[in-house]
């Protein structure tokens, strides 16, 4: 069955280099428009295919705006970033970002299920309607986070917890092969924490590559192969003592 | 029943009434993204900055509608560039946009000797509705509906989560500039009804209201076109029969419904 799609990109969704890293970014320069301070500095980042990379600071120091340059939601000034060996914005299927969760309106009517639905339109493209197979995966995803309960609840009448699990739902409809998760576990509750803990293992396990952003030094051993400690928008040396994973990962 | 039927007989009465109607459907519709945006201050602002196209068209001796089209495009595009640059904030540049617009308007009237012509513009004509003008109407509800209704789920995600729309590929700001062509047409349609000092009271008021009464963004959409519909009829019997400013009257009804509307989710909270 294949049918007519309209997809929002006007790239195809290219299939990835063979042996490439899941992101190779060299950022030499990156400012926010309208601001002459450079938010990030001479970055080099690489993740190969199937590692959990944390990116570690203090708030300010750079983790989101990391994030989202290999998201492809801010431009590079200088500098480029790879995803699967292809310039950001050319395999946009193939990647998740779970935002930070005050980046949302959380007062919009809209139910719990289409906030998870959201993450298969990249799949959908224009005019297109989901399907029954989508509707499955939301079903699938909303069991997996223990929210199947709340799918038809407008969406602010869920706890910070609730809504982070919806925001994580989504990025698993989106069945993408790299995630970007910006402070998954910011002011959740405990239970969240282990429900999205489990969830995170399993996606190790099934060979997808994630990058958290966290200012959590706690878990960083269990949780991770590599981190990346990063200050004022510059990479800097791990504190004396703590995790640096094997050599993957690492900011060179 | 007769008080119901009677005005019935008029022709002007039925197409002013099902004008009422077809306006009020767009408006309504279109309203609800315009309030869970937090666009108002936009839909104000288009509805003023028309009277300098319509005035200017009058002049010339074009068609008015088709001035009115022309400056409300040119005003939406305006406005999605002015927003896109951030030298000046939004709802700043708006009002400077929309202010000097409606002088404009003002101006071009005041070179003219009789003003009778522009009473229509600025306080709608809705009794004096062509058969063309209905023709037109219905044109814009139809296009309204029809691309609410094929890139709804675009114009959600924009409107809730436009990080999100930017990772997939979806660009917010596409969907925003066609929102303000959209809303640049419905507010014309309007015009005719209402004019240009209150037709952004048809785009928010029945919206509004309907927010108060549910959280699901389908039973929003039709609880405020049926606002609408009903702010039409009501008001323009009520026009009829106390021989008051019909486009007055239709908007009062919206604002007395929003207030029951505000009421009953007092109650129920």
């Amino acid at each position: 069955m294949s049918r007519v799609r309209f997809p929002y990109s006007p790239h195809k969704h290219e299939d990835p280099v063979p042996g490439a890293a899941a992101v190779e970014a060299r950022i030499e320069r990156m400012s926010y428009a309208g601001s002459p301070a450079l938010a990030l500095r001479e970055i080099h980042l690489s993740v190969p295919v199937g590692a959990r990379v944390a990116l570690v600071g203090p708030n300010g120091a750079g983790k989101s705006t990391l994030l989202k340059a290999v998201a492809g939601l801010l431009p590079v000034q200088a500098g480029d970033v790879h995803i699967y060996g292809l310039p950001v914005g050319q395999c946009r299927h193939r990647v998740a970002y779970l935002p930070q969760r005050s980046e949302i309106d959380w007062r919009f009517p809209v139910t719990i299920q289409r906030l998870v639905m959201t993450g298969r339109y990249v799949h959908l493209g224009w005019l297109q309607r989901p399907t029954a197979e989508d509707r499955a995966i939301v079903a699938q995803v909303l069991m997996e986070l223990r929210i199947e309960h709340l799918a038809g609840r407008q969406i602010g009448e869920l706890s910070g917890g609730q809504q982070q699990r919806a925001l994580l739902a989504r990025a698993l409809a989106q069945q993408a092969d790299l995630l970007l998760l910006d402070e998954p576990l910011n002011a959740v509750d405990t239970d969240t924490r282990a429900v999205i803990a489990e969830v995170l293992a399993e996606l190790h396990q099934s060979g997808k590559t994630v990058i958290t952003a966290t200012h959590d030094l706690g878990r960083l051993e269990t949780d991770f192969d590599g981190a990346a400690y990063l200050s004022e928008g510059r990479e800097v040396p791990a504190p004396p003592g703590s995790f640096t994973g094997s050599s993957i990962g690492r900011l060179v | 029943m007769s008080w119901l039927f009677d005005p019935l007989r008029y022709s002007f009465m039925q197409s002013g009434l099902l004008a009422a109607a077809l306006v009020g459907v767009a408006c309504a519709t279109i309203g609800v993204y315009v309030v869970l945006r937090r666009m108002a201050f936009i839909g104000d602002a288009l509805a003023h900055t028309i009277l300098p196209g319509v005035v200017g068209a009058y002049l010339a001796g074009w068609s008015l509608i088709g001035g009115a089209l022309a400056a409300g495009l040119l005003t939406a595009l305006g406005i999605g560039w002015f927003s896109r640059r951030q030298e000046v904030r939004e709802d700043t540049a708006i009002g400077i946009l929309f202010t000097g617009m409606f002088a404009l308007g003002i101006l071009l009237m005041s070179t003219v000797r009789s003003f009778r012509d522009f009473t229509h513009i600025l306080f709608g004509n809705i009794l004096g509705v062509t058969a063309a003008d209905l023709g037109l109407i219905a044109g814009v509800t139809a296009l309204v509906l029809c691309v609410l209704w094929l890139f709804n789920k675009e114009l959600e995600l924009t409107s809730f989560d436009p990080t999100h729309s930017e990772v997939i590929g979806l660009r917010a700001d596409i969907i925003r500039y066609g929102l303000l062509i959209l809303l640049a047409f419905t507010v014309v349609t309007g015009i005719q009804v209402v004019g240009v000092v209150l037709t952004s009271a048809l785009l928010i008021t029945p919206a509004a209201a309907a927010s108060l009464l549910t959280q699901r963004l389908s039973r929003m959409v039709l609880l405020a076109a049926g606002i609408a519909v009903l702010s039409g009829v009501v008001g323009l019997y009520a026009s009829y029969y106390f021989n008051v400013s019909s486009g007055a009257s239709i908007v009062l009804t919206c604002t007395a419904l929003f207030g029951i509307a505000w009421v009953v989710r007092r109650f129920k909270a």
